[in-house]
């Protein structure tokens, strides 16, 4: 699962732009994550300028 | 904010604002729909551009430049600098606060009107046919009808998404940017500098742009192929820290920048995309201004006609593609790939290059000369350098 590290996203989107599922929602200043469609593909977590985004194990 | 527009820009940036220009100098009533509170804020970009670039759709403004460029020093890995001045060109370093904004209000004057603090929420369909979009205006929810609803919402785009359309940015194709504006530095004046290399900034580049005295903006872009390893703040930082110590940081910005072909299919029944939301960026350099506004236009002027004769089907809006097509898509191609070409290059081969390079005397170098001898270990690349620079 993707956690958001709160207080560090600067809202720039480019998780949105690289996620293949369509799934993150960001806005002015706002960035969520729906889970349900989310495939834990880490793209997101790659590409963030500023490291916001980890993947954490849910086992 | 009426109930219903012709067209519907989704996006307030120079792509959302030049489309909604010529869209309504030539007819059409058109709504500007921005989520951000400001338009032009906040700025996620270097802000460099060529004056040929931009003449091509404004008269440039004083109050728009924060520096004039002539000439620019690019850096090898081991630190070789090469100066380069420019011929033909000139570049500035925009103050995109007060260009973005200038922009709208040139789409105003010409009878858009433009809405801030909208959030564009999805679609609406009926029977399968776009129809408007639902969004979210100072908090209340609305439906706002258009025949056609155009995709200028950047890196982050999903209007095209919600068409069935392909924007997605391939992970290779993005690039990982970080900046900082910047004073309390000695950088020299009306002059870009670019470092390249694995230590600076792995398949991309870091730049001083400078924006007056004592200040620049200082920043990078780093190919997503490697951000996963190390992020673009970590490797920003590490350049400050060891040649800047005493800077003062006044504007902290991140952002991502699609370094890719332009999308296959910019366009479906009743929409368009342009812009960054269409990767219409030059994939060597990462400008995106330019392009952004020449997609806006070329699809403003479409859109007008399409809105004129009555006709929004994707068969009417692939006049838009043909235009850009004629306008820049092959340019754009043959720029991927010297980028794939140049991102093949080892520290030691750019090494090699920048001494080559530094052997030419100052007031023989040219971009183009630089660009050839970058070339060497592909030579049919040549050729398509040779393209670009006479411009065929």
């Amino acid at each position: 699962m993707i956690n958001i590290i709160e207080n560090k996203c600067d809202f720039c989107g480019t998780c949105v732009g690289v996620c293949p599922a369509n799934c993150i929602d960001v806005d002015e200043a706002s960035i969520l994550i729906n889970h349900k469609k989310c495939i834990d593909c880490d793209l997101c977590v790659y590409i963030c300028p500023i490291e916001v985004l980890e993947s954490i194990n849910e086992a | 904010m009426k109930p219903s527009y012709d067209i519907i820009v989704v996006g307030g940036g120079p792509a959302g604002t030049m489309t909604a220009k010529y869209a309504a100098e030539n007819g059409a009533d058109v709504c500007v729909l921005e989520k951000t509170r400001d338009i032009g804020y906040p700025v996620r970009c270097g802000e460099a551009v060529g004056h040929d670039g931009i003449t091509q759709f404004v008269e440039m403004q004083k109050n728009w430049i924060a520096e004039k460029i002539n000439s620019c020093t690019l850096v090898s890995p081991e630190g070789t600098k090469l100066d380069v001045p420019f011929a033909n060109e000139t570049g500035y370093i925009l103050n995109r606060r007060i260009f973005d904004y200038d922009l709208s209000r040139l789409a105003s004057k010409a009878g858009a009107q433009i809405f801030t603090k909208v959030k564009v929420q999805g679609l609406l369909f009926e029977n399968d046919k776009i129809i408007g979009v639902k969004v979210n205006h100072l908090g209340e929810d609305k439906e706002i009808k258009g025949k056609i609803i155009v995709g200028a919402d950047g890196v982050d785009s999903r209007v095209g998404r919600w068409a069935g359309l392909k924007t997605t940015v391939k992970i290779r194709d993005m690039e990982s940017c970080m900046q900082y504006s910047v004073s309390n530095i000695d950088v020299k004046r009306n002059n870009m500098t670019m470092f390249v290399g694995k230590n600076y900034a792995p398949g991309g580049y870091l730049w001083i742009f400078p924006k007056g005295d004592n200040f620049a903006n200082i920043g990078l872009g780093i190919s997503g192929k490697y951000s996963k390893h190390k992020s673009a703040k970590k490797y920003l930082d590490e350049f400050m820290s060891r040649e800047f110590p005493d800077a003062s940081i006044h504007t902290s910005m991140c952002g991502g920048c699609p370094i890719a072909y332009p999308i296959k299919k910019p366009v479906a029944d009743n929409i368009m995309i342009v812009g960054d939301a269409a990767h219409h960026i030059n994939p060597v350099t990462g400008g995106g201004i330019t392009p952004a506004m020449k997609s806006g236009m070329l699809a403003g002027i479409v859109g007008a006609e399409a809105i004129k004769y009555n006709d929004q089907s994707e068969k009417f809006l692939e006049k838009y593609v043909k235009a850009i097509d004629k306008d820049f898509t092959k340019r754009h191609h043959t720029l991927y790939k010297i980028k794939e070409a140049i991102s093949q290059l080892s520290d030691e081969d750019i090494n090699g290059i920048a001494r080559n390079i530094d052997s030419i005397p100052t007031e023989k170098r040219t971009l183009r000369k630089v660009f050839m001898s970058s070339m060497l270990k592909k030579p049919s690349l040549i050729i398509d350098v040779m393209r670009i620079f006479t411009g065929l």
